[in-house]
């Protein structure tokens, strides 16, 4: 069956992949498709966002989420500034609409968030008289990354429907693990989650999974294999007890990745711990792992996102703040 | 109003003076304490009520008497709300005791009792004399303050709880805080028995609860919101009917969210243990979907619940189960609320919305009016001692007249309350309170106000 296909992505704002129809999130992965090739040209650059303002507001440190979203903006053409703001510096959230509106003030066409609370993005885009992109907010969602993935998968195997996807590790802390679950939902595909009960969400089989805790199970005939960072932090929280035992039982393997299908593709969202979630050998398999395409991906996602998002802004740039 | 020809009525801000006497005539009477219901006259003298019935003045008053025509509606105690928020003193840009009561009048209530978590806090004699003048001097309804339990609130050493009763204060309570300590609660609650004093308990696991920021399940899952799971709740409540029966002490949970808490105190009461419990209007107006797109004002402690609790609640206020409504009015400011969820303030405004919520149940058949209305004065003035609540000669003249049909639409900009932070503008409710009387005195007067 082939879906209409739409002539734009219909939203100003890209908070997150739940309650996206999938026309859209085809859209949006079709143009992506088109900026991978443009990426390996020689001359990567184009001139659609020539005269637009990209603020990178990231209120959590990130290395390849913001230098990606950076990358896309320039390539495009726009002009665009980085803004860290440390959380000492951040008074718990309360500078964050302070900053933003000091930001709007500047006429920002797109402002590229992320911030450590849930809801972030959506409580800017109600601010804000440009276009939010929500680089991660919390536990909540991290639209691009999931659009990567999909990206990512759909250029190996042609297409989402029908593929078994594995989403494993802390579940819990995860906003990639729900981008993901709503997406390859919305595509067709199958989704398991698989880490310890205490790092599961409750009801999380409400979002239409498959819940397991006995990773081979959950392995079990899989295409996709998608590993999941575990925060350090988390021994302190009593969710696992050691380094040790989470590899032992939920680290991914040759052993575990055994009982996956053959040809299964692994995945990880990085930064990786190497010998905590993810064997080294299995990290740097050329045949399975395809964790350094994912960041190639990335790339070309943001440019479609913002090149998506900005079409929908009126040509004379940013209304004013009323 | 209209008045008698011949009698004057009664003016916004008079009645109540020495000697005095004002006929409420043509009411309807509804007395919970004593299940009347009937129409009927009643008649104030100073600040009490010095007779009613049904044949009270059926040829007209005496003259002389100013006269209130109550048109057939409502003529009930004036209600009484046990768990209010007031930022006197430290937060009075949030609240003051004048504008709480400015609020609770308009709501049909003629009694607050106000919670400790003030700065300073109430847990010094001299703080609940403070707060008890203050209250006298700019409120226009009755305020009873409630002390700490525990110093500070900090959970560890109890308070001064003779002295304090001593003092005037009402009960006690750590109000938005556990007491956390199985062995402080424990000393509390029988260390209180020898001076009769009710212990009010909030009742959530702050072990489990702490993180959290709304109710955990789906809605908590998808949002990517910590959830705080109802067994927070349960086993403290559970863990407390256990120190109740061993230390004799009376116990009062505050508020109660969820249908296993409910399970929890029926059981108890069956078993003779000296327990009640509370209930907020947020948990039988709204359910966890409220929360939506990260609706900060949906943000309370308990938090919202899904809505098989909701119903079961609304099934305990009608059995009876749960014994008290009141509004948990906790007023925020703009900046406590204008934040990621996670980091913005609990706590919703209620003292003008209690009523027409708790009618919406009595209009929806769930709940029967003298039913809805003892929780909300017999009931509380029972468990807490106080002299108001019912329609009783000799009693104050604490009355509420309500229009119990009359439809509007709440609307939070036009609250009295200096804050503002409720999810129900624009609700269409039905039914309030047209005249509201504090010892005779007539302190809201909807019509000419």
């Amino acid at each position: 069956m082939t879906l209409p296909r739409l002539a734009s992505y219909p939203h100003r704002h890209l908070l997150g992949i739940e309650g996206l129809a999938p026309d859209a999130i085809e859209f949006l992965l079709d143009l992506a498709d088109e900026y991978v090739d443009l990426n390996r040209q020689v001359d990567k650059k184009r001139g659609t966002l020539k005269g637009r303002t990209q603020i990178n507001l990231f209120f959590e440190t990130s290395t390849r989420t913001s230098t990606s979203f950076e990358l896309a903006g320039k390539r495009l053409g726009a002009d665009v500034i980085n803004m860290s703001v440390a959380r000492s510096a951040v008074q718990k959230g309360e500078t964050l609409l302070d900053t933003a509106m000091t930001l709007n003030a500047m006429h920002p066409d797109v402002l590229v968030i992320r911030h450590q609370d849930s809801g972030a993005a959506q409580l800017l885009a109600q601010k804000v008289s440009g276009s939010v992109i929500n680089a991660g907010d919390g536990t909540h969602e991290h639209p691009t990354q999931a659009l990567l993935d999909a990206l990512t998968i759909r250029r190996r195997r042609g297409k989402l429907q029908g593929q078994i996807v594995a989403i494993c590790g802390d579940i819990l802390h995860s906003r990639v693990a729900r981008s993901n679950i709503h997406l390859l939902n919305a595509m067709g595909a199958y989704v398991r989650v698989v880490g310890p009960p205490t790092l599961l969400p409750t009801a999380i089989e409400r979002l239409g999974v498959e819940v397991h805790t006995d990773m081979e199970k959950a392995l079990d005939g899989a295409d996709i294999v998608m590993m999941l960072r575990l925060q350090l932090e988390r021994m302190q929280g009593a969710y696992v007890p050691s380094f040790r035992e989470y590899f032992h039982f939920y680290g991914l393997d040759h052993r575990k990745l055994a009982h996956a299908k053959p040809d299964a593709l692994i995945m990880h969202p990085g930064p990786m711990n190497r010998g905590v979630e993810i064997d080294s050998l299995v990290a740097d398999d050329i045949n399975r792992s395809v964790i350094r395409e994912q960041v190639e991906m990335g790339v070309a996602v943001r440019m479609a996102c913002l090149d998506a998002l900005t079409r929908h802004l009126p040509d004379t740039g940013a209304e004013p703040a009323p | 109003m209209s008045a008698e020809s011949k009698n004057p009525g009664l003016k916004s801000g008079s009645g109540g003076e020495p000697g005095r006497l004002v006929a409420y005539l043509n009411a309807r009477l509804v007395d919970p304490a004593s299940g009347l219901d009937a129409p009927g006259a009643l008649l104030t003298v100073g600040g009490e009520i010095k007779d009613f019935g049904p044949r009270l003045f059926v040829d007209g008053p005496p003259s002389g008497v100013a006269s209130v025509d109550c048109r057939g509606h409502a003529l009930i105690p004036g209600l009484i709300d046990t768990r209010v928020f007031v930022g006197e003193p430290g937060a009075e840009h949030k609240e003051t005791l004048a504008s709480a009561s400015e609020a609770a009048a308009a709501g049909g209530i003629t009694t607050l009792l106000c919670m400790p978590n003030t700065s300073p806090v109430i847990d010094e004699p001299a703080i609940v004399e403070y707060v008890a003048r203050r209250a006298h001097n700019t409120s226009i309804v009755n305020v009873f303050p409630m002390a700490a339990v525990t110093k500070g609130l900090g959970g560890k050493e109890i308070a001064e709880l003779g002295l304090l009763k001593a003092a005037g204060a009402i009960a006690f309570t750590d109000g938005d805080r556990a007491v956390a300590s199985a062995l402080v609660m424990r000393r509390a609650l029988s260390y209180a028995r020898r001076f009769n004093a009710l212990i009010v308990q909030h009742a959530e696991e702050p072990a489990l609860s702490r993180d959290g920021a709304m109710n955990e399940g789906e809605v908590a899952t998808r949002l990517g919101l910590p959830g705080i799971p109802a067994a927070a709740e349960t086993m403290m409540i559970e863990r407390d009917v256990r120190l109740a029966k061993l230390t004799g002490g009376r116990l009062h949970i505050g508020q109660i969210s969820c249908a296993e808490s409910i399970e929890v105190i029926a059981r108890a009461k069956a078993e003779g243990v000296e327990i009640s419990c509370g209930v907020s209007p947020y948990h039988f107006a709204l359910n966890e979907t409220a929360v939506g797109e990260y609706r900060t004002f949906c943000k309370t402690s308990p938090p919202l619940r899904p809505e098989m609790d909701r119903r079961a609640v609304v099934a305990a206020i009608a059995d009876g189960t749960i014994d008290v409504i009141a509004s948990s009015h906790d007023p925020q400011d703009v900046e406590s609320k204008r934040q990621p969820f996670a980091q913005a303030a609990y706590g919703m405004v209620g003292l003008e919305t209690m009523l027409p919520l708790v009618l919406e149940m009595v209009h929806g058949r769930k709940v029967d009016l003298l039913t809805a209305l003892k929780a909300m004065t017999a009931t509380p003035a029972r468990l807490f001692g106080l002299p108001s609540g019912a329609i009783r000669i000799g009693a104050p003249a604490d009355l509420a007249l309500l229009d119990l049909d009359v439809p509007w639409r709440i609307d939070t900009e036009r609250f009295r309350s200096k804050s503002k932070n409720a999810p129900y503008d624009a609700r269409p409710v039905q039914g309030r309170a047209i005249m509201t009387i504090v010892g005779g005195r007539l302190v809201h007067d909807l019509y000419t106000a």
